[in-house]
């Protein structure tokens, strides 16, 4: 099936002010009838649940953690980008748009790509009116820095923690939601099913994380804010209870899962110390601005203490290859490159998984009071977990799985191919392409939940009569007795293995075969391998405890087994993808010097895929993507 | 990513853990031992380790709140030997490493005790009350869209800065914790003195303040009594200076209510 | 009215009453000091403070007002913060606060009960040390009372250990004003916080020099 983006025609440049305009409004009398379902409260769903809440609909926002505030969105470090121009060099939407497109090495949709440019700005607007404290020059006008990617300095930033401070906003807005009652917030709250009636998406099923008790809330229309699924991984930069779950049960349900093979790994994390290390921690790559990044040149000098290596033994790798860009290459690119020095026997610390990140010569330019003053907090954290001090010694870092391109298929409104179904946020697909620059998914989780998607759900809500589905409803109770089966079931293997120990073998699987470099073999040994994993672990897992209580296990249990599911339709969408772009490196399909190698005459077009059965191939869904104003191009950072 | 194995000395210790099934259920403390434990572990990793040989046992692993393990989401919130998140400086329980223990230490671990936080299992504990106080107030009441260019109100650096200080908080509870009170005052106070600092929060200042601090009463929160336990507890060292700021906040807006410039709601 | 009713309000109460109970401390200590003078100093002092009239008693009123809101909000706060934590921990370990802070509700409730025995000595006069007379210029004879009940040694110990808790309760107390009135940001802090130590240090010196000086016998008639 040829899917349609549904993504307005005409210059681009009007084309969401044109769509907007064309779209149909609920009336705001027949607003509080239409009962929305906000599934996850980071930047995309605390957003959308607040706005939607203030626009008069009623509202439900769930999140699994102990408060809406407590979202992974939180823990981005670096900034925000918006096309504001603030600094006069040069900036412009069409810019950002360019460099949004040409990062997601031409896989994403123009029309998206524009409106988020586009938006960009309304978000600073609206975060600054919020109270966020951005960063400020003496003039107390807002500051920017630059970031990779992009040669302007166009990231708003609040220390080294706008993640944070962009979300306390976003919660904020949703908490004044609450007080008045147009939003009501089930913290502690997990969804574990949706449920679809005549083909639309009108209820979800969830385990009150508390009690265990599981429920069916009904609503006219789902929105699913959840993030993205690179905890496949095991090992990752997402908080331990990122899943992918509520994509997974969804896509089960009938949603298309597009393009689950471009998953970005961050350059500037800091490496594994060893094997029961449960999560990896990034460091901003704002740090890439003053850091110099470098491997000794010879392998017998990976072993000596950094600062004994001469400076002609040093291999500053980044400025050596992309010199125009250097140490700020787009992060595939330096992820990439620092897992060939690696392979190439030059990587330093444990494991010789790592390189290293040096301010030396920052702090001798600017002295180490600005370099704190910049990233103070950074040296602070990397210390505590390394026990190192990055003001005397380099840093080392490796990369490390971080963020989800993919995820679910959804139109130009973020309505998926259910009707009622949006997604938002990194849970779904739409506008980084195979590859997501620094700063933007701050920008796109915001653009989502403040300014689209309460202009394109009213285009939905319009031709569907509020509360046709109730609770009672068969499909609902068909869902709760699938959800507490699955349930029952996992308590009742009692087998010899824990959850952690299967997520740690299917995630390293998964890492080693389908991490930063993918190759036939590889992918065709994964796919082979994940169903006898997922096999042993319905046989022989073990949980212990009741469901009718709190149970964190059982909660890992269920995430685990989907990401059993899900990590074989990864593998194979890699698979299937048979050219190098963006987060997704075939070896197959490399240049000679080691770039990667696009096929745009066979690949131009995102893989959604269709759910089948578990043991199942699952089908595949082509949507055509067509570049109008943006003239593709092999995408050179040299 | 290689497996590595550590060739540092491991480390054995002894936990006492507080051990409760449910919010009404009575609680008590059990021995665990935790082997094995390397000095990169962190401590939560080593209580991932201590909950698998558990789990193998057949036991019931110690339910304790976590999620992103990187000092930033604010979900972790145990007692370590009467502090809590552990007592290194500026760091939260997810942050510290076992370096910071030694081979055959005892540590005890506990909830945050407080009456505004009850227990629901183990060391998990429900702190919905602190989402309560942000919601009593805890905002600046600006609808989406229709807000002027993020330039247009310039805000000095002193300013902005003092309002970033103070919005670092991760409403971890530690204070809470902390305070012999069990009170919230600097949670409400960080709040309060974010939106006070800036240009656009002065607008509201007044019922932010009073909704806030009625709230903060509301939920069985403590007063303050100027131990400072909050600050040397707090993971990201938010200053009590933000408390005298909201008590000035307060007095402020109780003199306005006197002098008829602001009326409180509800009264 | 929410002065009286929410939790900073009510700590503005104990601030401010507190605040002026220091400075009666200030005052009562130059007062006092008027005893090195010899029986013409005090004496003279005395005198013409009786010569007030009507604001020794409008005085005294304001004083026993402040001492009483004081004393009542100060305990109301106290029973309402061990209400708020019920559940103490089996370890706690303290990382900043000071044995005054954490002492201020004994301490106080001693320097209300020394209070009531100090007015009861000197100022009603029925404890049964009291030695009433008039001086040579038939003033009341204050000195020689005050002289007199401090040659006994149980009453000078009571004095100095009452001076010893107004040291405690203040070296807490006084920048703890500061903060529960809202005074304090960065630069202040610091400066009410020593002010704090240096008055309660000088009220300590200050007031136990009396007694003790007269017992040692180094202040004599």
């Amino acid at each position: 099936m040829i899917l349609d983006g549904k993504a307005p025609t005409g210059p681009i440049e009007q084309s969401w002010d044109k769509h907007r305009f064309e779209m149909k409004l609920v009336n705001p009398s027949n607003k509080r009838k239409y009962k929305i379902l906000v599934v996850g409260t980071g930047l995309a769903g605390a957003s959308a649940a607040a706005s939607l809440g203030e626009l008069g609909y009623n509202v439900e926002a769930f999140c699994y953690q102990d408060s809406p505030r407590r979202a992974h969105s939180i823990a981005a470090q670096g900034g925000i980008n918006a096309a504001k121009n603030y600094p006069n060099d040069g900036d412009s939407i069409y810019r950002l748009f360019y460099d949004t497109i040409k990062g997601g090495d031409f896989r994403s949709r123009e029309a998206d790509v524009w409106r988020l440019s586009q938006v960009s700005n309304n978000i600073i607007d609206q975060c600054v009116a919020q109270g966020v404290p951005f960063a400020r020059d003496y003039s107390g006008y807002l500051d920017n820095r630059s970031f990779g990617g992009a040669q302007v300095s166009r990231t708003f930033y609040a220390r080294g923690q706008t993640g944070q401070q962009l979300l306390l906003g976003a919660y904020s807005a949703l908490s004044r939601q609450i007080k008045l009652g147009s939003v009501k917030m089930f913290p502690r709250t997990e969804m574990l099913d949706l449920v679809v009636v005549d083909g639309e998406a009108k209820a979800i099923t969830i385990r009150d994380l508390v009690t265990g008790e599981i429920r069916v809330h009904t609503g006219d229309a789902v929105l699913l804010c959840t993030g993205g699924y690179v905890n496949v991984f095991y090992l990752s930069t997402n908080a331990m209870g990122c899943s992918v779950t509520a994509l997974w049960k969804a896509h089960r349900k009938g949603a298309f899962f597009a393009n689950p093979c471009y998953t970005q790994i961050h350059p500037t994390c800091i490496p594994q110390a060893g094997d029961y290390q449960s999560k990896l921690t990034l460091m901003s790559e704002s740090l890439r601005n003053d850091g110099r990044i470098w491997v000794p040149t010879k392998k017998e000098d990976c072993g000596k203490p950094a600062n004994q290596i001469a400076e002609g033994d040093r291999d500053y790798y980044l400025e050596r290859k992309y010199p125009s860009f250097g140490n700020l290459a787009p992060r595939d690119i330096s992820s990439r490159a620092a897992k060939e020095q690696c392979d190439e026997g030059r990587g330093v610390g444990p494991g010789g998984r790592g390189v290293y990140l040096d301010f030396r010569d920052s702090i001798k330019r600017f002295g180490e009071n600005v370099i704190r003053e910049r990233y103070g907090n950074l040296f602070e954290m990397y210390e505590r977990i390394t026990d190192e001090n990055g003001y005397q010694v380099p840093m080392r870092i490796y990369p490390a799985p971080h963020y989800a391109m993919g995820g679910l298929w959804v139109d130009y409104n973020l309505m998926s191919n259910l009707p009622g179904l949006f997604v938002l946020g990194e849970a779904n697909f739409s506008v980084h392409g195979a590859n997501r620059l620094g700063a933007s998914a701050l920008m796109q989780g915001l653009a989502d939940g403040y300014f689209v998607i309460p202009y394109t759900i009213a285009n939905y809500l319009v031709q569907t009569k509020p509360g046709k589905v109730k609770a009672d409803h068969a499909e609902c109770r068909k869902s709760i007795d699938e959800v507490k089966g699955t349930k029952k079931k996992l308590l009742s293997i009692n087998g010899n293995k824990t959850v952690a120990e299967f997520m740690r073998e299917l995630g390293t699987m998964v890492w080693n075969n389908c991490g930063m470099a993918r190759s036939k073999e590889s992918l065709t040994e994964a796919i082979a391998k994940i169903p006898a994993i997922r096999e042993e672990f319905w046989k022989n897992v073990k949980v212990s405890g009741t469901g009718g209580e709190f149970n964190q296990q059982l909660e890992n249990a269920g995430r685990t087994a989907d990401f059993m599911e899900f990590a074989e339709l990864l593998c194979r969408d890699a698979l299937h993808r048979n050219e190098s772009c963006g987060g997704h490196f075939r070896v197959e399909y490399q240049y000679e010097d080691g770039e990667a190698k696009r096929n745009d005459a066979d690949f131009a077009y995102s893989a959604a895929w269709a759910f089948k059965g578990v043991d199942k191939e699952p089908e595949l869904h082509k949507e055509p993507l067509t570049f109008e104003n943006i003239h593709l191009a092999v995408r050179s950072y040299k | 990513m290689s497996a590595h194995t550590s060739e540092h000395k491991t480390m054995t210790l002894k936990l006492i853990v507080w051990r409760q099934k449910g919010p009404n259920e009575p609680g008590r403390f059990e021995n665990y031992v935790a082997r094995n434990i390397t000095e990169h572990h962190s401590f939560l990793e080593m209580l991932d380790v201590v909950n698998e040989d558990l789990i193998k046992e057949g036991k019931d692993p110690i339910a304790f709140d976590h999620d992103c393990r990187e000092g930033i989401c604010g979900t972790c919130s145990t007692v370590v030997n009467g502090v809590p998140h552990g007592g290194q400086v500026r760091t939260t329980l997810c942050q510290l490493h076992m370096r910071k223990f030694k081979d055959g230490d005892a540590i005890y671990l506990e909830p945050w005790r407080a009456r505004a936080f009850p227990i629901l299992r183990d060391l998990v504990v429900d702190r919905g009350a602190l989402d309560r106080i942000i919601q009593a107030g805890g905002y600046i009441s600006c609808h989406t869209g229709g807000v002027p260019d993020g330039n247009a109100i310039p805000v000095p650096k002193a300013n902005a800065d003092y309002a970033m200080d103070a919005a670092d908080c991760i409403g971890c509870g530690a204070c809470v914790a902390a305070c012999p009170n069990g009170a919230a005052m600097l949670f409400t106070g960080a709040k309060v003195a974010q939106f006070a600092a800036l240009p656009q929060g002065q607008v509201e200042a007044p019922e932010r303040v009073a909704n806030m601090m009625k709230e903060m009463a509301d939920c069985g929160f403590g007063n303050c009594t100027n131990h400072y336990e909050c600050q040397a507890a707090c993971p990201k060292g938010i200053d009590v200076k933000f408390i005298a700021r909201l008590n000035r906040e307060f007095l402020k807006a109780l003199f306005m209510a006197k002098a008829g410039t602001f009326t409180p709601v509800g009264e | 009215m929410r002065l009286l009713s929410d939790s900073i309000g009510r700590k503005a109460v104990v601030a401010v009453t507190g605040l002026f109970m220091v400075l009666f401390v200030v005052v009562h200590l130059l007062g006092n000091s008027t005893i090195f003078a010899g029986p013409d100093g005090i004496n003279a002092y005395a005198e013409k403070l009786h010569g007030l009239g009507p604001f020794v008693w409008a005085f005294r009123a304001f004083m026993g007002a402040m001492l009483c809101l004081h004393v009542i909000f100060a305990i109301l706060l106290t029973l309402e913060n061990s209400a708020a934590n019920p559940d103490k921990y089996a370890v706690k370990k303290m990382l900043k606060t000071t044995f005054a802070g954490e002492t201020m509700i004994w301490t106080g409730l001693l320097l209300l009960a020394f209070i009531v025995y100090h007015l009861l000595q000197f100022t009603v006069r029925v404890t049964p040390d009291i030695v009433l007379g008039n001086d040579a210029k038939n003033r009341v004879d204050v000195f020689t009372m005050v002289f007199t009940s401090f040659r006994i040694t149980p009453i000078v110990l009571v004095y100095v250990a009452a001076m010893i808790t107004l040291f405690l309760h203040l070296s807490h107390g006084i920048q703890s004003i500061a903060q529960s009135i809202g005074l304090n940001n960065d630069k202040t802090m610091p400066q009410f916080g020593a002010l704090g130590k240096v008055l309660s240090a000088l009220f300590l010196v200050g007031y136990s020099a009396i007694p003790v000086l007269i017992l040692a016998g180094i202040l004599a008639k």
